[in-house]
């Protein structure tokens, strides 16, 4: 009746789980009891769950991102704190299992629950409104993608609780993660964890990668895209060709661990080097995946924050295309030592090294940019200077360890963990964290506070150096990665050091938290009436903030790159039309929530052979879809009355904040108000409306 | 029947999109492919793969596939002709046609798992089960889908919503017959060869 399930899943012997438990228990049931108590249910229920509205989906997203970010950066914090106590004579406070359980599940939720969520929360906030749209291709598809996010979470958060998550690292090897070494419910919640957030994410890239090809403005060639929306644009064609390679390998190794085939185990015929091949021919470009939007929203803030036009546009464009192109080229690296020849070795070496190329072309791109520009060093200009600088040493490093030869020291060591955090933090948390500061006023219609989020950015620039640095000398002193204890007494003062860091960065995520929390107390006197809080240069700022449901009563008309600029300074910003028209939108519908509550039992239920409520939820699945399929009432219309009262009041707030006035003052947009920009980049002017 | 001849475009934004659904399927049976030939040789002292093919059967039911990607491009033509009963007709045609196939390939996976030729005996048949098994579940998936299209024709007719979702899954069927192509030439041609 239950398969696998027995009390025993149930039961834990660490008291740190039992605590976890606890705590997340009592959270969830804070969070209800608190909804409940101010009868918030149907309001939640109408206004988001079963909303297919791209903006409040993208908030969604972006919640699910910072409940992770908290609980990867816990685990990510027990890591440390072990390998500080675990010296010479000493234990730490953990078991293997558990230290295996904990670092697997950082990574697992810092790439596929933090990161991920955060980039395509990010990308559906920014992307229709950059690109004149009034949403997505697929709506409906959209909620769908959110709500398996959250499903494929929400088996994570309960692996906490029944049975346990796995010990075979973020990337899940064979033999190890295989039924023999790995025989728990470990592997299987993370294989379906991620399987359902995979296929979700393939769908969004879907659906990005039309809604940019297909709905944008007229006027809007592929060389007037917004920087940010052509990083996204590669990022979804990266999504749609990686992320199927590894649903092929999750669903292989399930097989071997679920029915007794052989693709990946030692024995009988299996190959284990496949599964590592194949889960790189996916992994690798995600490495991209994960840092190409943020390269977007950096040259979005560069431009910003400097009045000036974003240097090099063309270079730029290409060298995002030539960075994910050669993202496919590279992933051999993760397996330099595993025994093929040199020959293939120097090859996929030297198409690791090229990468740093076009990323390079990007750097020098956002230094001219700000060259001799006016910069505001407000926030985000903050995290882009302290990405420059701490992503170029980790490139750097990136590129000492494509040497194959020098791989054969650095790799699995702790080297190698500097390395990629030396990446991915300053490379996409930071860019992460700008896109949230930058487009915030857009989702919410006031800014958040800067005070806080000066202390949030230092804690988490000085957190990085003195959390990582160590790892990096660890390395070359030869410690492996991923080891619960250690014999070796020169480690432990670096790793004490290490742990040091984490406490800084817990600094700079309480203060990110607080700077939430303060913003939201004083909304008021941060209020965005203007809906173009930073003079912005795109779309998405010509339209009020928080956007109508609509986003555009009517669509822009683009003639230039900076295409809202170009507006002002012509004098056609804000312009109104003679008369309004309906609009059809999307009508909400709770179906989405559905078909990602049957995905998460049917994970669930896979993960603990019962094979009934498997069948059961598949079939519920394909049902729900052909009902779906029968229902032709799936839009509504907003009348033109409603849209004319609803931008009336827009304009209306344009003039207390004495919009129209700003507007005016500009004369041009390549060099507006800094006298020497155009020593960076000739100036072109659209044509006049 | 303007709008429906235009919802049937290949080109318009829904039928784009699931075009690039189905270049993301390509990747899976890329994988899938690869997985195959890796592994088409480790027999583990099991069954090899000229013992366990039989190319008449496989014949057979290939005909069966490609004649109903036929019967389905004719489906398509009674649809820009617009003509309902042949567009029921000739997606009958398909069903039984694909139905045929499914139940060809399924009685070949039970007489294996009989013989002892079971997806856990060696690497090289769970790699054949794996893909040959993952085509066959897309065409039970078309086949499903085949038969809603004929109750929502019956429903309402040809309209233009009806005729977009035709085109996509023709899109479908055309692509499983092309895979199938694949599977033919990659696994039971050099498989008897041998």
């Amino acid at each position: 009746m239950f398969g696998k399930l027995t009390l025993e899943a149930f039961s834990h012997d660490s008291l740190i789980i039992v605590f976890a438990n606890v705590v997340m228990i009592g959270a969830g049931l804070l969070v209800v009891g608190l909804v409940t108590y101010y009868r918030q249910w149907g309001y939640l229920y109408r206004e988001w769950f079963t909303t297919v509205d791209h903006k409040k989906i993208g908030v969604m997203y972006i919640i699910i991102a910072l409940i992770f970010l908290l609980r990867g950066f816990i685990d990510a914090s027990m890591v440390r704190a072990q390998q500080a106590t675990a010296g010479p004579g000493m234990d730490g406070y953990l078991h293997a299992g558990h230290f295996a359980e904990l670092f697997t599940g950082h990574g697992t939720m810092m790439i596929f629950f933090m990161a991920m969520p955060f980039l395509v929360g990010l990308m559906n906030i920014a992307i229709p409104l950059q690109i004149g749209a009034r949403d997505v291709s697929y709506p409906l598809l959209n909620a769908i993608s959110l709500w398996l996010t959250a499903a494929a979470g929400a088996l994570v958060m309960i692996s906490l609780l029944i049975g346990q998550f796995s010990e075979a690292g973020w990337s899940g090897y064979t033999p190890f993660s295989g039924l023999e070494a790995s025989p728990s419910s470990g592997v299987d919640y993370w294989i379906w964890a991620l399987q359902i957030s995979g296929i979700s994410t393939t769908l969004t890239g879907i659906n990005f990668l039309v809604t940019i090809l297909k709905k944008r403005a007229p006027g809007m060639g592929f060389m007037r895209m917004p920087m940010f929306t052509w990083t996204a644009l590669c990022t979804n064609i990266l999504m749609v060709l990686a992320f199927p390679a590894l649903t092929a390998a999750l669903a292989l190794l399930a097989l071997d661990r679920s029915v007794g085939t052989h693709f990946f185990t030692g024995t009988m015929g299996g190959d284990q080097m496949m599964y590592i091949n194949m889960f790189w021919v996916w992994g690798h470009p995600e490495v991209y995946i994960l840092v190409l939007p943020a390269f977007g929203v950096f040259s979005e803030v560069t431009a910003t924050y400097c009045n000036k036009r974003l240097f090099g546009y063309t270079s730029m464009v290409w060298a995002t295309m030539a960075i994910a192109f050669l993202s496919f080229t590279v992933w051999v690296h993760h397996f330099f030592t595993m025994g093929q020849d040199p020959l293939r070795n120097a090859a996929f070496g030297i198409a690791t090294m090229i990468i740093a190329i076009p990323t390079g072309v990007k750097i020098y791109d956002w230094m001219w940019t700000m060259f001799r520009g006016r910069i505001e060093f407000k926030l985000p200009m903050l995290w882009l200077i302290g990405f420059l600088i701490t992503f170029t040493m980790g490139g750097m490093s990136g590129v000492l360890l494509a040497i194959p030869g020098a791989d054969f020291k650095m790799h699995n060591s702790l080297f190698l963990v500097a390395h990629f955090h030396n990446v991915l933090i300053p490379g996409t948390m930071f860019g992460l964290l700008a896109g949230f500061y930058y487009w915030f006023p857009k989702s919410f219609g006031f800014t958040l506070d800067e005070k806080w989020g000066r202390r949030s950015f230092w804690g988490w620039l000085i957190g990085f150096y003195v959390a990582f640095v160590p790892l990096y000398m660890l390395g070359i002193m030869g410690m492996p990665r991923r080891m619960v204890t250690y014999d070796n007494p020169a480690w432990q003062i670096w790793l004490i050091i290490a742990a040091i860091g984490a406490i800084i960065v817990a600094y700079g995520i309480f203060s990110m938290f607080m700077q939430i929390y303060v913003s939201v107390r004083d909304r008021e006197k941060n209020r965005d009436l203007s809906g173009d809080p930073w003079g912005g240069r795109t779309l998405e700022w010509s339209i009020a903030s928080p956007p109508p449901e609509y986003n555009f009563a009517v669509i822009p008309e683009v003639r230039d790159r900076d295409a809202f600029m170009e507006m002002k300074v012509n004098d056609t910003a804000y312009l109104r039309p003679e008369r309004y028209e309906d609009i059809h939108m999307p009508r909400s519908t709770p179906i989405a929530i559905v078909i990602a509550g049957l995905a998460f039992f049917f994970g669930f239920a896979f993960v603990w052979h019962i094979w009934w409520l498997a069948g059961l939820c598949l079939a519920g699945i394909v049902g729900s879809v052909i009902a779906r399929s029968f229902n032709t009432d799936t839009e509504f219309v907003i009348p033109a009355e409603e849209v004319e009262r609803t931008e009336d009041a827009f304009h209306r707030q344009l003039e207390a904040d004495g919009a129209f006035e700003r507007v005016k003052g500009l004369k041009h947009y390549g060099d507006e108000r800094s006298p020497h920009a155009h020593l960076a980049e000739p100036v072109e002017r659209g044509t006049p409306a | 029947m303007k709008t429906v001849l235009a919802a049937a475009r290949a080109d318009t934004e829904v039928n784009f999109g699931f075009w690039v659904y189905l270049m993301s399927d390509v990747i899976i049976f890329s994988m899938l492919f690869l997985v195959y030939v890796d592994l088409s040789q480790r027999y583990a002292g099991g069954p090899t793969a000229s013992e366990v093919f039989e190319l008449r059967g496989v014949f057979l039911e290939t005909m069966a596939l490609l004649f109903s990607s036929l019967t389905f491009g004719m489906a398509m033509v009674s649809l820009h002709q617009g003509h309902k009963s042949r567009v029921m007709a000739w997606l009958g045609a398909t069903f039984v046609l694909g139905a045929f196939f499914l139940g060809h390939e399924l009685s070949e996976f039970i007489k294996l798992v009989h013989e002892g030729a079971s997806f856990t005996r060696s690497g090289f048949l769970s790699a054949y089960f794996g893909l040959v098994g993952t085509h066959g579940t897309h065409v039970f998936f078309g086949l499903i889908w085949v038969v809603v299209m004929v109750v929502q024709i019956q429903l309402h007719g040809l309209t233009a919503p009806i005729a977009s979702r035709l085109a996509r899954l023709s899109l479908f069927w055309h692509f499983l017959d092309l895979v199938w192509i694949c599977v033919f030439s990659t696994v039971y041609l050099p498989g008897v060869m041998q």
